[in-house]
């Protein structure tokens, strides 16, 4: 019986101090993978510095970042969301709807996606447009659409190596593949010239036509990877001809496996991404509730701190992982200082 | 094998069949057949430990390096002119001096270590060699510092984690073939190591920090701990433990000894069995919608964790409970109502403490499964980078932490290599804590196991 009674005091102590304990102190963070290495190096150097308690950060993508910030207003909902892409339009709306408003967008800096292939393998020195004839589900040959039919990269360009084409690249639930879409593939079928071609085959129609280039074939030459880069390393560990797409940060922790391939002729570097030169990046944002501002302790803190200079700026240790700092960051930090919400604020 | 030969022919049998000292056709092949199914059974042994060698080797081979760790000791001047410009030694003035400020007193610790033992290498900058000291090392001080505002002016001698690459080098992870082509290390670097190695400044040992630290970001692998996971997985098996054994013990014994036989509970039955079978994932979508969105009880919690891992583990206790319930004898009971006991004395004072070894296992198997599960703590906001400690219980329940399993998912993500060897450290971490649950439940089954 003693055990019984045990159970139950201890049940009843810990229900009595269930509402007493419940006030959070410590900033809750999700959202984006990619985001989520610079959230939790940030999310340190907080805990570190300052007498708050570290936030807590959790990954789960943009978008179902996204979706747990727009529930609501409240202890037990998040802080702050991390996105690699910027919110839509709908999810504003949802956010609306549930009494999120006034949200504060901070751009933290640019990410670069690169193609990386095997260390001791052949070199690529690429254009979107080798990458357009590799992979698209269809590509014109003598004028005329045909299912893709090449499999080798010297097929596709007779300036590529003689090697079989097998690309690993991020699945659809990533916000890294709606980039490489768009700024590749698409890239790629308008500067060949292809695009014409499709529009045609489309009637006409410019959405329907964008969407025929940016489909990939899926005759097992491209490979949809819907983990995370360390999933594209390890197919690209076992297959030596694979090519693989992967964040910056991601190749510069790796520089002794992987070989990067220059796009349009640039080296991607942090350097290169920040002037432009290199064409494949996308901005990173973390967005925060202002409603949450002042009640949970910390997280203007947390948010100032983040795109400090020491942390955001070119020598912070964000960049020193691999984030392309944003030569913007001054009127960022304007903003995070003003709390100025997205409406005002763009 | 040697039972075939035992019963071999001899010379006096006689060619009608039923002799039971020749082997006629039909028992032969029946021999050869069993023959057959033992050599079978062995194969099918011997895949089994041999998959389990394989799995072990892997991850003893990757994972045991977690243990070990590289130091570097250093002697820091803690500089007053730095630390404290007033020098008044008010602790909020120093409190403001961030670990971005502590960073070059470690540099110059470094500095004249190198001048001390007479190193120099060629084509290494001042920013490198400092780079062979963790990222951690700032933070170090400055907790030291604001602990110990009153040794600020003097040189304290500390020992630092070496940053991941180094601490590779040591563990045959990186070469100085690989340190060329690496962006994070460089073979000077290497060289410096060597060289503080030889003077003894630099030292591989064990690392208890890596079980009683808290997880660090991907800019410091070598700091990485699983301290905050273990206390999160202790704190929810706690809690499955108090709430499951008791709800799973009571409903059992209401279902196998006290309730009518009807069609409502053999609906009770059917679902209980099914619920045993459910995704976890699905508890996890459960547990968000009613501990969080509708119970209000914070995210990342043990408490919310311990709650719908008690769901999950409930059918697999009570199954097992009501199995050992039942494989009590009726003798049992009816000998205790015979002698005048009521029917709830009658399951407390015999029938219980006969089950007792197999409900133990029971529970024992179903906390093993859910110190073991990932998909519904992700749900519910475990699956996080958490640094600070969760406070002593009943507190500490509402304070976020990780959980073991958690922090493996997590470790095998990161873009370091070194998270790989971290990740299977925490397997085994994760397996001993599983030998010792399972080595415990066949410990109680022996004390108390009762044969009639």
């Amino acid at each position: 019986m003693s055990l019984f009674k045990l159970t139950a005091s201890t049940v009843a102590i810990a229900a009595v101090s269930a509402t007493a304990a419940i006030a959070r102190d410590n900033v809750q963070v999700a959202g984006s993978s990619t985001v989520l290495p610079y959230a939790s190096i940030v999310a340190e150097a907080f805990g570190e510095n300052f007498d708050f308690p570290t936030p807590v950060v959790e990954s789960g993508g943009s978008s179902a970042g996204l979706k747990r910030f727009c529930e609501g207003v409240g202890e037990n909902t998040i802080d702050v969301a991390n996105a690699s892409r910027k919110i839509k339009e709908t999810e504003i709306a949802a956010c609306a709807d549930a009494g999120v408003t006034d949200i504060i967008e901070v751009r933290i800096g640019y990410d670069g996606i690169v193609f990386a292939s095997d260390i001791d393998g052949n070199g690529f020195e690429f254009t979107p447009i080798q990458w357009y004839k590799a992979l698209s589900d269809k590509v014109v040959v003598d004028g005329a659409l045909v299912d893709n039919p090449y499999t080798k990269w010297n097929e596709v360009d007779a300036a590529l190596p003689d090697q079989e084409i097998a690309a690993f690249i991020p699945g659809t639930k990533h916000g890294t593949r709606e980039v490489f879409e768009d700024q590749v593939i698409l890239a790629g079928c308008e500067a060949s010239g292809d695009f014409d071609v499709f529009k045609a085959a489309n009637g006409d129609d410019t959405k329907a036509a964008e969407k025929a280039c940016i489909s990939i074939r899926t005759d097992g030459v491209s490979t949809d990877i819907d983990g995370d880069y360390t999933e594209t390393l390890a197919r690209i560990e076992s297959n030596k001809d694979g090519i693989g797409v992967f964040g910056l940060a991601f190749y510069e922790n790796n520089t002794d496996k992987l070989q990067v391939a220059t796009m349009s002729g640039v080296v991607p570097s942090t350097e290169s991404i920040a002037t432009g030169d290199y064409p494949v990046s996308r901005p990173l944002y973390f967005y925060v509730k202002r409603a949450h501002v002042g009640v949970i302790p910390g997280l203007q803190d947390y948010a100032s701190f983040f795109v400090a200079d020491e942390i955001a700026g070119p020598d912070g240790p964000l960049a020193a992982y691999g984030l392309v700092s944003d030569p913007e960051l001054a009127a960022t930090q304007l903003i995070v200082e003003e709390l100025k919400p997205m409406s005002e604020g763009m | 094998m040697t039972d075939a030969t035992s019963n071999g022919p001899t010379a006096r049998a006689k060619k009608e069949h039923g002799s039971l000292l020749v082997q006629d056709a039909l028992t032969k092949r029946r021999n050869a057949s069993e023959r057959r199914f033992r050599a079978y059974g062995l194969t099918a042994i011997g895949i089994g430990v041999a998959a389990l060698i394989l799995l072990l080797t892997s991850i003893l081979s990757q994972g045991l390096p977690a243990f070990q760790q590289t130091f570097v000791t250093l002697d820091v001047v803690l500089d007053e002119a730095k630390l404290d410009k007033k020098g008044n030694r008010n602790i909020d003035e120093i409190k403001k001096v961030t670990t971005f400020g502590y960073a070059p007193l470690i540099k110059n610790g470094l500095k004249s270590r190198m001048e001390e033992l007479n190193i120099s290498i060629d084509g290494l900058s001042d920013k490198d060699a400092g780079g062979i000291i963790s990222k951690e090392a700032a933070g170090q001080l400055r907790r030291y510092v604001i602990a110990n505002p009153d040794e600020i002016g003097n040189s304290v001698e500390f020992r630092f984690l070496a940053n991941g690459r180094i601490d590779g080098y040591y563990k045959g992870r990186v070469t100085m073939q690989s340190a060329e082509r690496d962006n994070n290390v460089s073979p000077q670097q290497l060289q410096l190591a060597d060289a503080l190695k030889d003077g003894g400044a630099l030292v591989t040992r064990f690392n208890w920090d890596f079980i009683t630290k808290a997880d660090a970001s991907e800019n410091r692998p070598e700091a990485a701990g699983i301290g905050v996971a273990i206390i999160g997985s202790l704190y929810m098996m706690m809690i499955v433990l108090v709430l499951a054994l008791p709800i799973g013990v009571a409903a059992s014994i209401y279902l196998e000894e006290f309730a009518p036989q009807n069609w409502f509970t053999d609906l009770i039955e059917v679902n209980i069995s099914n619920l045993a079978a459910v995704p976890s994932i699905v508890y996890g979508i459960l547990g968000l919608a009613i501990f969080i969105n509708y119970g209000g009880l914070p995210q990342s919690a043990p408490i919310v964790g311990g709650l719908v891992l008690t769901l999950m583990t409930l059918p697999t206790i009570i199954i097992a409970t009501r199995a050992s319930l039942k494989s009590v004898p009726p003798s049992i009971r009816a000998a205790a109502l015979g002698v005048g006991a009521s029917r709830m004395q009658s399951v407390f004072h015999h029938v219980l403490p006969l089950a007792m070894p197999g409900i133990l296992t029971g529970t024992i198997i179903g906390l093993a499964q859910a110190l073991g599960e990932t998909a519904p703590l992700m749900l519910i906001g475990m699956v996080a980078f958490v640094r600070d400690f969760p406070s002593a219980p009943p507190e500490g329940f509402f304070d976020p932490a990780s959980a073991l399993p958690v922090q493996v998912y997590n470790w095998t993500t990161r873009a370091d290599p070194a998270f790989v060897e971290r990740a299977s450290g925490a397997i085994i971490v994760l397996l001993m804590f599983l030998l010792c649950m399972n080595m415990i439940a066949i410990i109680l089954r022996r004390r108390f196991e009762r044969r009639w």
